[in-house]
């Protein structure tokens, strides 16, 4: 097993947002995560992938055999935990090249590689970029800055390209994309998978899922996963909300 | 033997005041009559004011004391030894093809003449020689663009100072090559060092301009130099300034320039390293259309500070000005920003903006930052703003989920920060040298060492970070 999620607790400055959580994810399954506003989807992105501030206060979190728990953000990554950002940031002043080679050579580095060459660097590149259709001038301008959503979001899958992850965790992916980012969005993932990795997509509609079809859809609802089925789940979900989970999770 | 003696015995103002009278055929003897005439005006009104302290409201954050109640050897007499600069300080940037004057311990070093003129017609010399050779100019400039009542630092600079950079270039002219002054500290008597500079630009001249302090030991001493420029119609000025002293060391730097129409400026002062540094850049923007640029980088910590105080004076109509000064303080470092903005009463159409942002990477670091508009004009607009803050953490998390480690994902946000003021070096050679030396000194690589981090002597040291940030 990837990814074994038992019994997951976190708290954000106390306050409890996911309360026993289970999640099992094999290699080469996609995982789609639905559910309405503020019921800790996003939260659990930021537990697997070591936010600061996300605490756990029980439970564990099993990748690749190890309970990651205790482990910086960095650490995580270069285990292979890639975090697709719902809000990806801007820093100016630093180049998407030097960004992306740190980053590679950051990873490389962990894995007892030496860096990698420049010219093998820009030639990864070349060959990422046409995956997501971003543009050759959008790499030489600093991080995200003046990127509009869609190309901030396809940044996002460019990044993940190039790092090649294991397990790749994408958070709301699909939120301020037109159509045609959201197809080119879905068809860069769907050429990354393979039965070598898994994905876990975050989303509130059944539209991204058209394009990636996933194995498993979990629905969350206050902090924890409350039904579980397959793809047609989402479509389930499309037809009748959310309301009735309330209802159902009253009673 | 008795002169040395009574220099180490005494406080500054007073070592300063005693040897002005005791001395003042030698102080005086190169003088044309109205740089006499301007010291004698000076030192009476630092008698009466003496140095700056802190009751006073522009000294408020810096106190000087500690730097102006120590003893100090000040030089008035030319020294003998003449030590070959070269040897001592080798420029070496690639691609960067300079004009060099050096100074060694505030004396003018003439390794061909003391006063030449360039192929281009730039005429580059000594102060001391070329208020002989161009006392018009002099006679015209000279103490007129540092205001009559500046600081006592200003006042005895102008009453003692002995030699200085002079740099005129005429109407037309424009500068071929960057010219760059060097001025390099290096003694093993704890120094007082005054340097003045005069620097005028006729109607549509241009000049780049570079000004570097350094130590090379580890010597304590006490730098003050004042220079005044005139920026003529049309003519356009860069002036970068590079300060790096060793942590004993302090600087006082006064910057007069005043502008005539259609003139522009671009300074940029990158502070490195200083036990303590006071920047004055007064502006005078007196003809329309004139415009000023002023930035500034300070990565300062230990026990450093800096005080940048900046004054832009818009006297009349239609004139822009930019500040933008931008500060990472760590450790116990502190400083201090001061961007005061006076519109007069008609000048209208003024557009000034100021900007003052600090990341401080410690708890007890500081920042004292303070913005100031006097604007007598109604129809302007004029804007400041000032953050302080710790690196952004959103911008951390994002940086480390990429498999970046903690102490680089500082280190590229610091860079970040620092690249706004990078970026705006218009000279390609000098700003990816000034980018290196600012990554260097983020890493904490960039120390006062026997050679200046922009001369460094051996290319095969050279830093090439490239985008490979990976070795930190």
């Amino acid at each position: 097993m990837l990814l074994n999620i038992k019994n997951l607790t976190v708290a954000i400055e106390g306050k409890e947002i996911i309360k026993g959580l289970n999640l099992q994810v094999n290699k080469g399954e996609v995982h789609a995560i639905m559910g309405p506003n503020g019921t800790g989807k996003s939260t659990l992105a930021a537990a697997i992938t070591g936010r600061e501030g996300y605490e756990v206060t029980e439970g564990e979190i099993w990748y690749k055999d190890q309970n990651i728990i205790e482990m910086d953000a960095d650490e995580r990554a270069n285990l292979g935990i890639f975090l697709s950002f719902q809000y990806p940031v801007e820093i100016p002043g630093v180049s998407m090249t030097n960004f992306m080679r740190t980053a590679i050579n950051a990873q490389r580095e962990y894995r007892g590689l030496p860096p990698m060459p420049a010219g093998e660097f820009l030639k990864l590149m070349e060959e990422k970029k046409k995956l997501v259709d971003i543009h050759s001038k959008l790499t030489n301008r600093s991080v995200n800055e003046g990127f509009s959503g869609g190309e901030k979001k396809k940044n996002e899958i460019f990044q993940m390209a190039l790092l090649e992850p294991t397990l790749a965790i994408l958070d709301e992916t699909d939120s301020g994309l037109d159509i045609d980012a959201l197809r080119t969005v879905a068809k860069g993932v769907n050429e990354l998978r393979s039965e070598e990795n898994a994905f876990v997509v975050i989303t509130h509609y059944q539209r991204l899922l058209e394009y990636i079809v996933p194995d498993f859809v979990h629905v969350m609802y206050d902090g924890k996963i409350v039904k579980s089925g397959s793809k047609n789940l989402a479509l389930e979900l499309e037809d009748k909300g959310y309301e009735w989970l309330k209802e159902q999770s009253l009673v | 033997m008795e002169k040395d003696t009574l220099q180490q015995a005494l406080p500054l103002d007073q070592m300063l005041i005693a040897q002005y009278r005791n001395n003042k055929e030698l102080i005086t003897a190169n003088d044309i009559q109205y740089v006499s005439e301007l010291r004698e005006e000076a030192f009476q009104t630092f008698m009466e004011s003496g140095f700056p302290h802190s009751g006073m409201e522009q000294w408020r954050h810096t106190d000087v004391d500690v730097l102006t109640e120590d003893a100090y050897l000040n030089e008035i007499e030319v020294p003998d030894t003449k030590k070959d600069i070269e040897e001592l300080f080798r420029c070496d940037i690639h691609n960067f093809d300079t004009e060099t004057v050096s100074m060694l311990n505030g004396w003018y070093i003439d390794k061909d003449s003391p006063l030449k003129t360039l192929p281009e017609g730039i005429v580059v010399g000594s102060f001391r020689e070329a208020m002989k050779a161009y006392p018009q100019i002099f006679e015209q400039y000279y103490g007129k663009i540092a205001p009559k009542n500046a600081n006592g630092f200003v006042q005895i600079n102008t009453a003692m100072m002995q030699d200085g950079v002079f740099v005129w270039v005429p109407d037309g002219v424009k500068s071929a090559k960057t010219l760059q002054i060097i001025k390099i500290l290096n003694k093993e008597e704890q120094l007082f060092v005054q340097s003045r500079n005069l620097i005028v630009l006729g109607k549509n001249s241009e000049l780049s301009l570079m000004h570097c302090d350094d130590s090379v030991n580890q010597q304590s001493s006490l730098v003050n130099t004042v220079t005044e420029i005139f920026v003529d119609e049309n003519a356009n000025l860069e002036l970068y300034k590079l300060q790096n002293l060793n942590d004993q060391s302090g600087l006082i730097n006064s910057t007069f320039v005043q502008q005539m129409a259609n003139s522009n400026i671009k300074t940029n002062t990158l502070t490195f390293n200083c036990g303590l540094i006071r920047n004055n850049i007064h502006v005078k923007l007196d003809g329309q259309g004139s415009h000023a640029d002023v930035l500034g980088l300070y990565l300062m910590d230990k026990q450093q500070h800096i005080d940048n105080q900046i004054r832009i004076d818009h006297n009349v109509a239609n004139c822009t000005s930019n500040e933008l000064f931008k500060g990472i303080l760590d450790e116990e470092a502190s400083a201090v920003f001061n961007g005061y903005i006076h519109v007069a009463r008609d000048a209208q159409k003024t557009n000034a903006y100021q900007n003052n942002n600090n990341i401080l990477l410690t708890p007890t670091a500081t920042i004292n930052t303070m913005p100031f508009l006097e604007i007598y004009a109604d129809d302007v607009k004029c804007s400041h703003g000032a953050t302080v803050g710790q690196l952004d953490q959103e911008a951390m998390f994002y940086i480390r989920s990429r498999g970046i480690s903690a102490a680089n994902a500082r280190l590229l946000l610091m860079y970040a920060f620092a690249a706004d003021i990078i970026n705006e070096i218009s000279i390609e050679a000098l700003r990816q040298r000034i980018d290196d030396m600012v990554k260097k000194r983020l890493r904490g690589e960039l120390s006062v060492c026997d050679k200046c981090v922009l001369h460094c002597g051996a290319p095969e040291k050279e830093y090439h970070f490239d985008i490979d940030l990976s070795k930190i």
